[in-house]
């Protein structure tokens, strides 16, 4: 507790202007910029997914499942940084118990459950079924009863019951791309709600939210379809990353525009809190929104991308121009962010003074927890590859029953 | 074939018992909702509407309210905790305003501040505003944090899970996270003091009368001589978060 | 019998049509159902019991953080409280400049003292570093309320000396002097000389008021006359400051070295 107030008393001291008393503590760290950058990987990817469901897009095959699974492993990560960061995680069960609906964040459980129950796991459920089947017959030991538990005793393999299977997976995935809209829409509602903060208070919040999520989920997908496929000593399915290059520029423009229009929009309006918004952009978030958010996240893999639309170029070095704006990307989205959640509590409410934010190494608000945070998605997921392979050489033949019954 | 007749019935008789459960339970859940919605008037007996005004010509910036305020409420020492604070404002002549709450005004002001230049300066006390339409209360998800019936903002300590959405929708930076119980935390008005007839500390405290606290709309009200003799107004009143803390002769520098 | 027949068939046929509905329905969906069943009636069975009691009983909180909040103690037990005793103090202020300023607000949270007045005795402030957080000049200060510079105004005298909290008139200075001496008259009113006629030490004759340069008053030409005060011996209040006649500069007149309008004390 000393040196919680002593760093306060520091952080007083480079304290520009006036700022309330109590504000010289910032409340919603490093953690809360964990939250919207894992839940914003959870929509991208499964709104990717969706697509190739929807648009039946062929060259995204490669990656549908991978992408499911991969949202989930995200997914599970999503609630941690926000229970972690709580005074009384203990008590974070009263949101199911009283949620106060006038709240925006009193929903958050609610989404979040939706999303996961009825959303993303049915959806695998369904797609994985017959797999799960088959595995849980074919399996010995351990792994059949989980395959068994699994299958919920649903194990009808005929033809009508994998149709069934089929357009049940359809019909999730259409409710489902208004439900990641919402869960990700939802949390950029959670910050532009909020009308005392005039840097978080926008209509346009919600959908900037959403179309950086999508551009981060579409980077994620990439960077992760190619991991996989390096460390699985396959080839490269060009047409694959070539699609998933070009969906990620034309989100990144989507994206960019509608961040500028947000910007511009400021600009123009020019309200009461314009002086210490651009006092702010301009000193205290100067790296992190103009260089790294805008140059190096958006403006310069959006050249990459264009660049290798306009002109042929060889397989090796567009694969490393997808890669290398993948990771520019997510940088950038984390990035932006930090902007947000950060940037938000930066300045007064008094609109006079700007406070300051150091980020800790240890403890539960600090660096190591965070990367902790960032790097379990990665160990879930290769518990999930494991347990169900997303790969197509991994889906099984069903003996298909109706044949059986034919002859 | 009988016998699988009557696993058929059985089955289907679960599967009633199943589906009728969770209905029941949902019928009985709905009416405690709705019976939770209707308030039970009659638990409060006299009915109040607290608010305090705030005579800004009278104060002069002592910061015994600060203190009172500290001690009455054991709000933590540290210069980071404040349930109500006093900020100086100094507006020059050419408009530059420089605004100023060491310690939050709880050991005074420094003198020292050179008078060339300067076209008006005062002291403005702040504290939780109670508005009658909270936006901290708006966005508590748990409903720990409510107006009670007599106006005045609370926060439920024990129930508080300490996620801090309160504290970024205030307007007023009213709000500070308890660094012993990670809860919000805030003004009462002296709950526990008013509730019991007498003043919140910091008006029981000032030796100017610049603060005055009593009932809305109750004719033998001192507040109603105040909003009868001076203009009034509150803090940013565009967010339309209805303040029950008026201030006379607020100067438009004060945010 | 034959109508208990039809009505037996009919049942029949009707129980099979379900039974072949439910047979139409998927098996997944089935275990689906079961499956959120369970969990649904799961969470408004655990939503039943551990939501508590007094939630929504008047709005979406707890009742019983409203009793908790009033349960809190006092600490500040107000003015009303203290006249009950100290009616002739409360006599005293409610007729002086002091009247709006609360006995707590200097002698600190008293509540302990009216539950037992002998095991806490409220604190009074005597020093002079604790008035000035009024009276001190600051230009924030709204015209019109006194206030003193703190490095002229009697430097080292706590306030207390010369004037009563509870009464607080400036003290007296005799002014019939003023008219013509006000540099004077200004200068010895914040001095520690502030109480003193100047007839104390000068004799004026009537007629200086009409001549003054023909009729001078007089001045104090011995040492004794200020010793009078001031020496070790004298008979005067104690807090006046001392020294030695027989060994304090020899010599020399007093108002040789002390201004005596603006005596100062080391």
């Amino acid at each position: 507790m000393e040196d919680h107030f002593e760093e306060l008393l520091l952080n007083l001291k480079q304290v520009v202007g006036f700022i309330f008393p109590n504000e010289i503590e910032l409340h919603w760290g490093l953690l809360i910029v964990v939250y919207p950058y894992v839940t914003g990987l959870v929509a991208g990817a499964f709104i990717l997914a969706s697509l190739e469901r929807i648009f039946n897009i062929e060259e995204l095959k490669p990656t549908y499942r991978l992408s499911l699974i991969t949202a989930l492993a995200f997914l599970f990560v999503a609630p941690l940084p926000l229970l972690s960061h709580l005074g009384h995680p203990e008590l974070s069960f009263e949101i199911f118990l009283t949620p106060h609906l006038q709240s925006a964040m009193a929903m958050f459980g609610f989404v979040y459950i939706w999303y996961l129950m009825v959303v993303l796991l049915l959806e695998i459920w369904f797609d994985y079924r017959k797999d799960l089947v088959v595995w849980s017959r074919n399996e010995t030991g351990l792994k059949k009863y989980m395959y068994k538990i699994l299958t919920l005793g649903a194990t009808d393999l005929s033809d009508r019951a994998l149709r069934f299977d089929k357009k049940a997976g359809k019909f999730i995935t259409i409710i489902g791309i208004p439900s990641a809209f919402i869960l990700h829409g939802y949390v950029g509602f959670i910050f532009g709600s909020v009308k005392a903060n005039p840097w978080w208070s926008s209509v346009l919040m919600p959908i900037v939210f959403l179309f950086s999520a999508i551009v981060s989920g579409i980077a994620i997908m990439i960077l992760i379809y190619g991991f996989t496929t390096l460390i699985r000593w396959k080839k490269f399915q060009m047409g694959c990353l070539d699609k998933l290059g070009s969906y990620l520029m034309y989100a990144i423009i989507l994206d960019l525009s509608l961040e500028l229009l947000d910007f511009i929009h400021r600009l123009y309006e020019s309200e009461e809190s314009i002086k210490i918004i651009s006092q702010m952009v301009s000193s205290r978030l100067f790296l992190s929104l103009v260089i790294i958010q805008l140059i190096l996240g958006s403006i310069l893999p959006l050249v990459g991308l264009v660049l290798v639309r306009v002109r042929p170029l060889p397989d090796e070095l567009r694969r490393l121009i997808y890669f290398g704006s993948a990771i520019l990307v997510q940088v950038g989205i984390f990035s932006t962010r930090w902007n947000v959640v950060v940037g938000g509590q930066l300045f007064s409410k008094s609109f006079r003074g700007l406070t300051i934010y150091k980020v800790q190494v240890l403890g539960i608000e600090g660096l190591l927890m965070s990367i902790g945070l960032l790097l379990l998605p990665f160990v879930i997921l290769w518990a999930l590859i494991k347990i169900i392979p997303p790969w197509p050489e991994a889906e099984t033949v069903v003996p298909s029953a109706a044949a059986e019954r034919k002859e | 074939m009988k016998k699988d007749k009557k696993e058929l019935t059985r089955r289907e008789f679960l599967k009633k018992c199943a589906v009728s459960a969770p209905a029941v339970l949902l019928l009985a859940e709905a009416e405690s909702i709705f019976a939770k919605n209707s308030p039970e008037l009659s638990d409060h007996k006299e009915a109040h509407y607290f608010g305090m005004g705030i005579q800004i010509d009278k104060c002069i910036g002592c910061g015994r309210c600060v203190n009172a305020c500290k001690l009455e409420n054991s709000v933590p020492d540290e210069p980071f905790y404040f349930r109500t604070w006093v900020e100086r404002y100094v507006v020059q002549v050419d408009n530059e305003v420089i605004v100023e709450s060491p310690h939050g005004g709880g050991e005074g002001f420094p003198s020292n501040i050179s008078e060339k230049g300067i076209a008006r300066t005062f002291f403005v006390p702040k504290l939780c505003n109670h508005c009658a339409n909270p936006p901290c209360v708006q966005v508590c998800p748990v409903g720990a944090t409510f107006s009670t019936q007599d106006g005045v903002v609370l926060v439920d300590e024990d129930y508080c899970i300490g996620c801090r959405y309160c504290i970024q929708a205030c307007p007023y930076g009213a709000r500070y996270l308890n660094p012993f119980t990670k809860t919000a935390d805030k003004c009462t008005f002296c709950y526990h003091r008013i509730k019991k007839g007498s003043n919140p500390a910091c008006v029981e405290v000032c030796p100017t009368k610049a603060r005055i606290f009593g009932e809305i709309s109750l004719r033998s009200s001192p507040l109603t001589r105040f909003f009868r003799f001076n203009k009034v107004q509150v803090l940013k009143p565009y967010l339309n978060t209805e303040p029950r803390v008026y201030y006379a002769n607020l100067d438009g520098e004060v945010r | 019998m034959k109508y208990k027949g039809k009505l037996f068939r009919a049942s029949k046929e009707a129980t099979g049509d379900l039974n072949a509905k439910v047979g139409k329905i998927p098996q997944q969906l089935k275990s689906l159902f079961v499956l959120f069943l369970v969990l649904i009636s799961l969470f408004f069975l655990l939503r039943h019991f551990f939501t508590p009691d007094t939630f929504g009983k008047y709005g979406h909180y707890r009742a019983a953080a409203i009793d908790s909040i009033m349960s809190q103690p006092l600490r500040y037990a107000g003015a009303q409280l203290c006249m009950e005793c100290h009616d002739d103090i409360y006599a005293l202020k409610i007729e002086s400049y002091h009247r709006d300023v609360s006995c707590e607000g200097c002698h600190g949270p008293a509540i302990a003292h009216t539950e037992d007045p002998s095991e806490f005795v409220p604190p009074a402030p005597r020093e002079r570093g604790y008035c000035p957080l009024c009276h001190e000049y600051n230009p924030s200060r709204p015209t019109g309320f006194p206030q003193i510079d703190l490095t002229s105004h009697n430097p080292p005298k706590p306030c207390i000396d010369c004037h009563d909290p509870h009464d607080p008139k400036p003290p007296h200075t005799p002014e019939q002097c003023s008219a013509c001496h006000a540099e004077i008259y200004r200068t010895k009113a914040v001095s520690h000389h502030a109480p003193l006629l100047c007839t104390r030490c000068h004799e004026a004759p009537e007629a200086h008021k009409d001549q003054p340069r023909m009729h001078l008053p007089s001045k104090p030409t011995s040492r004794t006359f200020c010793g009078e005060c001031h020496a070790m011996e004298a008979d005067s209040p104690k807090d006046i400051p001392r020294i030695m006649m027989s060994d304090h500069g020899i010599g020399y007149v007093c108002w040789q070295c002390h201004y005596p309008h603006y005596p100062e004390v080391r």
